[in-house]
């Protein structure tokens, strides 16, 4: 048996694929799962940083790769969270120090002893991403409901696709409900309608997610926040669990919204 | 603003429509890799293949890029407007 290697990828940078990585690695093992979260964005190392563990990097996946330490020596253990590790990615070299076959012996090694393997892909199509999908068992794509991320999206399937490691998943990110009760950003179903793949889960916009990352702490690890509500979801619905879509919340309705409400009635 | 709108019939498309239909098109075409120049080489090459056994009425000609799911479809209507005599 052995893990099930996800990777989570974007296309277009910032769209959350770090802090969903981030937390979604430490739900996963909340859940009593052993989980191990790669950075693959080799030259902009971030995972460290948002898991909070970056005074602890000694050895780096790069250095793993060339042989100059053991894979266990580049193994980060959390040490807020039973069973959860994480191996950093090199910052000072660039995506050539690595092709897509280390990424699935680094993954091979790791497999008997963990229960999932979460690969954290930099942003673009290139050879950093086709090294982060090499391993991978399933694909997360991220997105944002914005015009520029879904159409990034849309490649980054084809192009899964295409290496016949389909079909990815979706996770929408950063959704703002007021924005879309007032038409002014795409919802779930247009996304879904555009993009054509299964969702795996939609997480609204919250403030916590800046302040977790400030303080270097996940923010299913310390609070119940709406962001952490639904992280913890998809992490379920990674293990098989039906949880339904979560509710964005409805603010309650204006006056002008009630007349107008009225009046289109007639 | 909704208000008014409803009141003096004013329907403008919202920016989340806008942003879905102006994602459609562009994504249809991503994905097939035809630019809009490519599509027009296509239709003048469809127009003259066709002209040479029916009489077209080119005005009134559709060729469109859709998409069902992830399958995407060429789709050209185009209306006959006589066949043309054999020699």
């Amino acid at each position: 048996m052995g893990a099930t290697v996800i990777t989570i990828t974007s296309g277009k940078g910032g769209v959350g694929k770090t802090t969903a990585t981030a937390n979604l690695s430490a739900a996963l093992a909340m859940k009593g799962k052993k989980v191990v979260a790669i950075d693959a964005d080799i030259g902009l190392r971030n995972l460290d940083v948002v898991m909070g563990l970056e005074n602890r990097i000694v050895y780096d996946l790069v250095n793993v790769v060339e042989g100059s330490c053991r894979l266990r020596q580049a193994l980060i253990k959390d040490k807020r969270i039973e069973n959860l590790y994480m191996i950093p990615a090199a910052q000072s070299r660039d995506k050539s120090a690595i092709r897509p076959q280390d990424m699935i012996d680094v993954c091979d090694q790791l497999r008997p002893e963990f229960d999932f393997i979460l690969i954290d892909s930099p942003a673009g199509i290139e050879q950093g991403f086709r090294n982060a999908i090499a391993p991978a068992d399933r694909i997360c794509i991220i997105t944002t409901p914005e015009v520029s991320a879904v159409r990034d999206a849309d490649r980054v399937v084809g192009l899964i696709e295409a290496e016949g490691k389909g079909p990815a998943s979706l996770i929408l990110n950063r959704l703002r409900p007021r924005m879309i009760q007032r038409g002014d950003m795409l919802d779930t179903a247009d996304v879904l309608d555009v993009l054509a793949i299964d969702l795996l889960g939609i997480v609204p916009e919250d403030d916590a997610i800046i302040v977790s990352t400030n303080r270097g702490i996940p923010v299913v690890m310390e609070n119940t926040s709406r962001a952490a509500q639904a992280f913890c979801n998809i992490a379920a619905r990674l293990l098989g669990e039906d949880v339904p879509l979560m509710e964005l919340e409805e603010p309650s309705p204006s006056w002008l919204s009630k007349i107008t409400k009225l009046v289109s009635r007639h | 603003m909704n208000l008014l709108n409803q009141l003096f019939g004013g329907q403008r498309p919202t920016s989340r429509e806008i942003a879905k239909s102006r994602l459609q098109l562009v994504l249809v075409h991503d994905r097939v890799d035809l630019s809009p120049q490519k599509m027009q080489l296509l239709k003048d090459e469809l127009i003259n293949t066709i002209s040479k056994y029916v009489e077209i009425d080119v005005e009134g000609m559709q060729v469109n890029l859709t998409q069902n799911g992830r399958q995407c479809r060429l789709t050209a209507d185009i209306p006959i407007l006589s066949a043309r005599p054999k020699r």
